[in-house]
């Protein structure tokens, strides 16, 4: 556990992504397999199953260490993470002696996971005593570690850098290997690292290549003959992969969701073996996608699955083939791709073919572009004909070119502090918009402002505060922003009965006075709008 | 025997502000630091360990100063200044009239600094607190240990040729650290001329400090691998920057503590170390001064007056325009993550 806890604090403690890879390249090189082996699984983003409840671990934090349930939620608004404030509020606590340090995989295999089905007096006796022999690094990575919720700043691309530098093979290799289900131990570890490519496991997906947003004029891209242009549509990201018999539905997050979606599972058992198909889950209906409020009502809903999957059908839309007879062709021009995605995919209702769209010119190919609220996508995918399928987002090859953001013009009216990054800085913030002479909140934006901006609206706000209520904060209604949002749909669960998708701040409005702000009634139009 | 109006703490029975935030005709001064001390008020009166640094800070102003535990008489009240333990020259300002007694703490610390008389526990009716750091999270390790910390980052630096920027309050923070770094330092501390004057200062009081060498115009690149380098939070992110070869940032505050505050703002390293009471400091000078009422100003002081009224005693918040740690942290180092492009 040390030696985890001093990797932790190494990669924590510089901004420099060499020094954050050399950090886990000589934590490879020098830990247990096993070790190494539950290092990847917890620094990749995967997470124990569920232990205890983590509102159990702040009670136990709190009675730990005398401090009202109150003052913990107030300095969980200046820490942002309740991992780190409980590492933190312990401190003050008298430590016990130390009982010798155990391996990573020690902790977690012989005392955190069977931790899972204590009684909870247990549980607490259990790690209230190892917060008391651990020193203030450890007991956070601890807390970390039960609760799941281990982002540490390294992202799962530095890792797969470091493994494949500590063990000299190549990267996308590691990746690969990395993809999908797989449990950590010391034999695990040896295989990944092995040189020799072991037997695949059958549901591992490929590693998601991703489009970059376009912000430049698509002139500057070339030769429209050279692009394969698609509608981008606003759904699950998915790859299918049919092999040995079976069907495996993942999402982008490498999540499997195969048992949410039986239509698609049943609809892919047409496709021949070893086959990988990537393209988008929508909620479909009528040949046309149906907004994505309505998808959101398949997810994570496993209850009432038929009833759900009669109101809101859905599609596969398959746009890239990875892997043709069990042979991977990633590194085949996404034309010649397309062309043996032709062959496969011949149904037209569940799982379907992505349409070209065919333009002579950009001019033409952005006129286009004006159709695609109507249509229900978000724009366009830019697919350089020649390139191959890569790993991860690299720019140059896949661009989204997008529509541009609906916009209103809404009053700052509460607001509360972020967290990670943000904590202790009051970066949440809630906006209205008139209605009667009331103001109405009707989105949550935090991203969009620079440093300097947030800066000096915390600064504002510490000093216009109104009212309180815990965290939140209301106060004086002066400030307009300018927010954009992607869609907007009615909503029951809110009180301006509208809800709107993805806001963030395009720009402080220094320049209009809060009267000045939109109404409701303007947003009431803009849904009736989109909706006819 | 307080009030709070626009201009400041007002003591109508003497005729003179506490730390007034706009000009007055008498100010009474805790401490220099730029939030307590504000130019353009006829007289000022502070305690004598202060006074030169004070007359830096506000050159053209008319300073008079008393030592520590001398009592005046100002109007009808008896005033003596008493160490506040926060930086040279802080004081708790304590107030005696009729009987009753009230102390004004300004800012102040219990942790050891060699830098500043320690802080004297005054018994009083009335006490009226910062709240800097007033939530239980906050509590400092030694300064001895984080002095450590500190030379094990330089050492680790210099060893691959890297150069360090500790950036610190040009006015305590940076005389603290030298003071600590004085057994360490085999090499002069490099600083930044905004630091120089105050060091200056520092040292002709008779305070010892790791001796140190002002960067001048023509020091950059090799002459300062290797070099351990205090400097001003405003130097960040300006072109005075790019004189260090490959800099290690690191900020030295009690904000370090958390770590999501230190990443957002970027620093490779957050070293704790604060003039202010931590938690247990803070609640333990509240005891120590006997006080059943307390009144609190600034920082974490709905926080620290809730805790306290649950505790049994009568608390009351004031709103001052004091900032503590956090004001000139936010400003400058805001503004300097701006220069460099960043968004969030």
């Amino acid at each position: 556990m040390k030696q985890f806890a001093a990797l932790y604090d190494a990669i924590d403690r510089t901004t420099s992504t060499n020094a954050k890879v050399a950090a886990l390249v000589a934590y490879f090189r020098s830990a247990p397999p096993a070790d190494a082996a539950w290092a990847v699984f917890f620094l990749t983003g995967r997470r124990l199953k569920r232990l205890l409840p983590s509102a159990s671990l702040r009670e136990w934090a709190q009675a730990e260490a005398g401090v009202p349930e109150w003052l913990f939620m107030e300095s969980y608004a200046a820490v942002g993470d309740f991992a780190e404030l409980i590492a933190l509020v312990l401190d003050g606590v008298a430590r016990a002696p130390e009982d010798g340090d155990l391996p990573l995989a020690g902790w977690v295999e012989t005392r955190i996971m069977p931790l899972a089905g204590e009684d909870a007096e247990v549980q607490r006796d259990r790690v209230v005593s190892w917060w008391r022999t651990l020193d203030r690094s450890e007991r956070f990575v601890l807390n970390k570690l039960i609760t799941g919720e281990f982002r540490v700043g390294v992202a799962q691309t530095l890792v797969m850098r470091a493994l494949a530098q500590a063990i000299g093979i190549d990267q996308k290799m590691i990746a690969a290997r990395l993809m999908g289900d797989w449990a950590p131990s010391a034999e695990w570890f040896s295989s990944i690292t092995s040189s020799v490519p072991a037997a695949a496991e059958p549901s591992q997906p490929y590693p998601f290549f991703l489009a970059s947003p376009l912000e430049a004029d698509p002139e500057t891209l070339g030769d429209i003959r050279e692009w394969f242009v698609e509608w981008k549509w606003d759904g699950i990201r998915a790859q299918v992969v049919r092999r040995a018999g079976e069907c495996w539905i993942w999402s982008r997050g490498e999540e499997l969701i195969t048992h949410r979606f039986p239509e698609v599972t049943a609809a892919a058992t047409h496709l021949p073996d070893g086959t990988v198909v990537d393209g988008e889950i929508l909620a479909f209906a009528e040949g046309r996608p149906m907004p994505f409020s309505a998808l959101q009502q398949r997810i994570g809903r496993q209850r009432q699955l038929a009833q759900i999957m009669r109101a809101v059908p859905v599609a596969f839309i398959a746009y890239d083939l990875l892997e043709r007879g069990g042979t991977d062709v990633r590194s085949s021009p996404l034309t010649e791709r397309r062309r043996m995605l032709e062959e496969i995919i011949t149904g037209t209702s569940v799982v379907r073919l992505s349409e070209e769209v065919v333009s002579d010119t950009w001019t033409t190919l952005g006129r286009l572009r004006g159709e695609s609220r109507a249509r229900g996508v978000e724009g366009f995918m830019l697919k350089r004909c020649s390139s191959a399928y890569g790993v991860g987002r690299r720019r140059g090859d896949w661009w989204k070119w997008k529509i541009d953001p609906f916009t209103v013009d809404a009053v700052l009216i509460y607001a509360q502090p972020g967290s990670g990054k943000r904590a202790s800085l009051l970066t949440d913030y809630t906006f209205g918009v008139w209605d009667n002479g009331q103001l109405v909140p009707v989105a949550k934006a935090y991203s969009g402002l620079s440093n300097a901006e947030i800066a000096e609206m915390d600064r504002w706000i510490r000093r216009h505060t109104k009212e309180r209520h815990g965290p939140v904060r209301v106060v004086d209604p002066v400030h307009v922003f300018e927010l954009g949002f992607e869609a907007i749909a009615a909503s029951t669960r809110h009180k301006s009965g509208i809800a709107v998708r993805f806001p963030r701040m395009l720009r402080w409005r220094r320049d209009k006075p809060a009267g000045e702000a939109d109404t409701l009634d303007a947003l009431r139009e803009l849904l009736r709008h989109t909706q006819g | 025997m307080i009030a709070e109006t626009p201009r400041g703490l007002f003591c109508e029975g003497g005729g003179f502000y506490i730390d007034p935030w706009q000009p007055v005709d008498r100010a009474l001064i805790t401490h220099a630091h730029a939030d307590h001390a504000s130019a353009g008020s006829r007289a000022y009166l502070c305690a004598t360990p202060g006074a030169q640094i004070l007359r830096r800070r506000l050159p053209d102003a008319t300073i008079a100063s008393i030592d520590y535990g001398v009592p005046v008489t100002i109007g009808n009240v008896r005033v003596s200044f008493h160490p506040a333990g926060h930086i040279l020259g802080s004081a708790q300002i304590r107030l005696e009239r009729g009987g009753e007694v009230w102390v004004v703490s300004g800012d102040y610390k219990r942790a050891p600094d060699a830098t500043c008389a320690p802080f004297e526990p005054l018994r009083c009716d009335v006490f009226v607190t910062e709240a800097t750091f007033a939530l239980p999270i906050y509590t400092w390790d030694p300064p001895s240990i984080v002095v450590r910390e500190i030379v094990d980052w330089w050492h680790a630096a210099r060893q691959e040729g890297r150069s360090c920027v500790l950036f610190c309050y040009v006015l305590g923070k940076a005389q603290r650290v030298l003071a600590l770094l004085q057994p360490f330092a085999d090499v002069p501390i490099r600083i930044h001329g905004a630091l120089a004057g105050l060091t200056d200062a520092y040292r002709e009081s008779g305070i010892a400090l790791a001796a140190t060498e002002r960067i001048t115009e023509d020091m950059r690149g090799p002459t300062l691998a290797g070099s351990l380098v205090l400097a001003p939070l405003s130097a960040r992110g300006t072109v005075w920057m790019r004189r260090l070869p490959r800099p290690s940032t690191a900020f030295a505050s009690g904000l370090m503590r958390v770590r999501g505050v230190r990443r957002q703002r970027g620093f490779d390293r957050g070293f704790v170390l604060s003039d202010h009471a931590d938690w247990p400091g803070l609640l333990a000078t509240i005891r120590e001064t006997g006080a059943p009422r307390v009144f609190v100003t600034h920082g974490w002081s709905d926080a620290l007056a809730r805790y306290l009224a649950e505790a049994g005693l009568e608390t009351q918040v004031m709103r001052t325009a004091f900032e503590g740690e956090a004001g000139e942290f936010g400003a400058a180092a805001a503004a300097s993550a701006d220069e460099a492009g960043e968004r969030s």
